[in-house]
């Protein structure tokens, strides 16, 4: 399943990443404000595409803007994101949201599926939004990876709260991205649970060889993952 | 997937409020349609009745009384003229053709009309079965009255006086017998009884003491002799600046022009459908306002939503076009319905007053102008979703997102 998995993700960009100095994302002297008080401040921070990253710190540091800020969700105040070779200063905002469709996947804390789409519409939206052809089979494998195969038709309130997390993970991975960023995605969890999504979320990135940053303050997980970013407590 | 069918899937997550809105539009328009099917549907008839009638000349009283009476025969005339001032009108220079009516009886409600066979032919209208009239007591029957009284050829029948619910004593002694039925003409004639005027003179002459009704022309004097109506063609164009002045100078006659009474009549009418359509228009708005709140709730419930599809890569323009389509499709959905539903209340109201009136009216036919009734439609769902939409192209989906 997984191989299978991999040859659909289509995830050979511009760059290669076999020497493993390629970066898939680099960030250099990122800093932003909301009114006029210091929310996020990095020197440099990069990843190599395949990586598996924390970003960690406690709440109020900034994890969140990071987060969006990588998605081009956000416009930062200053400095630079590079990611999978795309200047984000350089592209226009339009260009930054085909590309977070086409490249990024993202599993947002709270889930946020539509509500009024049955799972599979979901996920078939998903690869509409991004401009790409709207595959089935394609879906089918993701869910069925997930253990979701008969889930297709249901619509997201039929759903536990694990099931319904793992329609975000397929929706974030569905494209294949080169990038899947997750948001707290443990918090509200047991540790079964907590140890079990962490692993869905990497398997779910090797399977795409896409770079995993998972933004956490979970201490759970925390020696779970090698690659670690810290952002400090703001003032 | 596309645009349309997530906004499909939005109207179709709360039924409730989409079935309302719907509904309050498919009323505009339904309203909006019936009234345009109603009038078009009315003026047409009305102006085809009356084509070719340059004047119509009664005895003293109201022109628009004249005018129902003798040429829609809608209305009990304003009384009778004499036959020696018909003639002198008859032969006067200005006119080109007369067509005399007597009338007085009606038969199931349908008029019967004394007159020449000259009636007939104006309105082009063809004998489907039988003949038309020679003698006196000889009826022809409109084909709307053939197929309501069930009366074929042979058939024999009595006037009742008066005309309509109304109608009084039955003229028994002087049984009229069918010789000829008409062909559908889409004219008033469909809704009479033709016979000659003689005929008529006949069924009265008991007020004259005359037995032998066969050669009554030759037992009444000139002064017994009445007509109800005239209807006049002019020789030209010149005979309208002469010829109703001179009549209503000169005579106790009373001239009425048709196209003038008719647009007056319209215009009374008139009065009516602009209240109707004010109402209709009222509706419209209340729906589009109705749309309008809908969606921008809707926005509240949904800003997450919006904000994911950001993140999934969809461009602002993306969801402006969503709610957009959204209010189209409301739109879409209450116009076809009020099409539908205009068209079948027209339907039904014109068969309802099929049996009253003489007025025929279809659901069947299509006026151009209902075009820009549903163009209305689209355009008031397109209005009420500017503001959401552009409120929905707005959305800070970081901002969003980081408080949820």
């Amino acid at each position: 399943m997984t191989a299978n998995m991999a040859l659909q993700c289509n995830c050979a960009g511009m760059e290669s990443t076999d020497d493993g100095e390629m970066a898939l994302f680099a960030v250099n002297n990122l800093h932003h404000a909301y009114d006029g008080q210091s929310v996020l401040a990095v020197d440099a921070w990069q990843a190599v595409q395949g990586e598996h990253w924390l970003l960690l710190g406690p709440s109020g540091s900034g994890k969140t803007t990071l987060l969006h800020a990588l998605a081009g969700i956000l416009r930062p105040a200053g400095g630079s994101i590079v990611v999978a070779g795309q200047d984000f200063a350089a592209l226009s905002p339009s260009a930054i949201d085909h590309f977070r469709g086409r490249h990024i996947g993202i599993v947002l804390q709270r889930l946020h599926l539509i509500a009024s789409l049955n799972v599979m519409d979901n996920l078939l939206l998903a690869q509409y939004l991004a401009g790409l052809p709207q595959d089935r089979r394609r879906i089918a494998e993701v869910l069925t990876g997930l253990d979701l195969a008969e889930k297709a038709g249901a619509k997201p309130h039929e759903l536990s709260f694990g099931q319904a997390q793992r329609v975000a993970v397929a929706r974030a991975v569905v494209n294949g991205p080169r990038l899947l960023l997750a948001d707290e995605p443990t918090s509200n969890l047991d540790d079964a649970r907590c140890v079990q999504v962490l692993e869905l979320l990497q398997s779910q990135a090797r399977a795409c060889n896409a770079t995993l940053v998972i933004a956490t303050h979970d201490q759970r997980i925390k020696s779970r993952v090698a690659n670690q970013f810290e952002l400090g407590a703001r003032a | 997937m596309n645009i349309a069918s997530v906004s499909f899937s939005y109207l179709r997550a709360r039924p409730l409020g989409t079935v309302l809105n719907v509904l309050l539009l498919a009323l505009g328009v339904a309203t909006i349609v019936l009234l345009l099917l109603a009038t078009e549907q009315f003026e047409e008839r009305m102006q085809r009745d009356a084509r070719g009638i340059d004047l119509v000349v009664g005895a003293k009283g109201s022109p628009l009384q004249i005018i129902l009476s003798a040429i829609y025969h809608l209305d009990v005339p304003t009384g009778n003229i004499a036959y020696k001032q018909a003639q002198e009108i008859a032969k006067h220079r200005a006119v080109k053709k007369v067509i005399p009516l007597a009338l007085g009886d009606s038969y199931q409600g349908f008029r019967i009309v004394g007159t020449t066979q000259d009636y007939v032919a104006h309105y082009g209208a063809k004998v489907s079965a039988g003949r038309l009239w020679d003698k006196p007591l000889e009826a022809v029957l409109g084909a709307e009255v053939a197929a309501r009284s069930g009366h074929g050829l042979g058939a024999t029948f009595s006037g009742a006086h008066g005309l309509g619910e109304r109608a009084g004593d039955a003229h028994e002694g002087h049984p009229y017998v069918v010789v000829g039925i008409l062909e559908r003409s889409g004219t008033v004639l469909d809704r009479l009884v033709l016979t000659s005027h003689q005929s008529v003179w006949a069924v009265h002459a008991e007020h004259h003491d005359i037995k032998d009704v066969a050669d009554i022309e030759k037992q009444m004097t000139d002064e017994e002799k009445e007509f109800t109506a005239l209807l006049v063609q002019y020789a030209s164009p010149l005979a309208a600046a002469i010829l109703p002045r001179y009549i209503n100078n000169n005579s106790d006659m009373q001239a009425a022009v048709p196209a003038y009474e008719i647009a007056r009549l319209f215009t009374i009418v008139g009065v009516g459908v602009d209240v109707l359509r004010g109402f209709a228009l009222v509706l419209m708005f209340s729906a589009g306002l109705s749309v309008f709140i809908a969606l921008y709730n809707a926005l509240n419930d949904r800003r997450y939503d919006l904000a994911v599809m950001r993140t999934l890569g969809a461009a602002p323009g993306r969801l402006l076009l969503l709610l957009l389509c959204e209010g189209l499709l409301l739109a879409a959905m209450g116009a076809a319905l009020g099409l539908v539903l205009g068209h079948a209340l027209a339907e039904v109201l014109g068969r309802a007053l099929q049996t009253a009136q003489q007025v025929e009216i279809t659901g069947w036919v299509w006026v151009p102008a209902e075009l820009w009734v549903v163009a209305l439609a689209l355009g008031v769902g397109v209005l009420a979703a500017i503001l959401p939409a552009w409120r929905a192209y707005r959305t800070d989906i970081a901002g969003t997102l980081a408080r949820g």
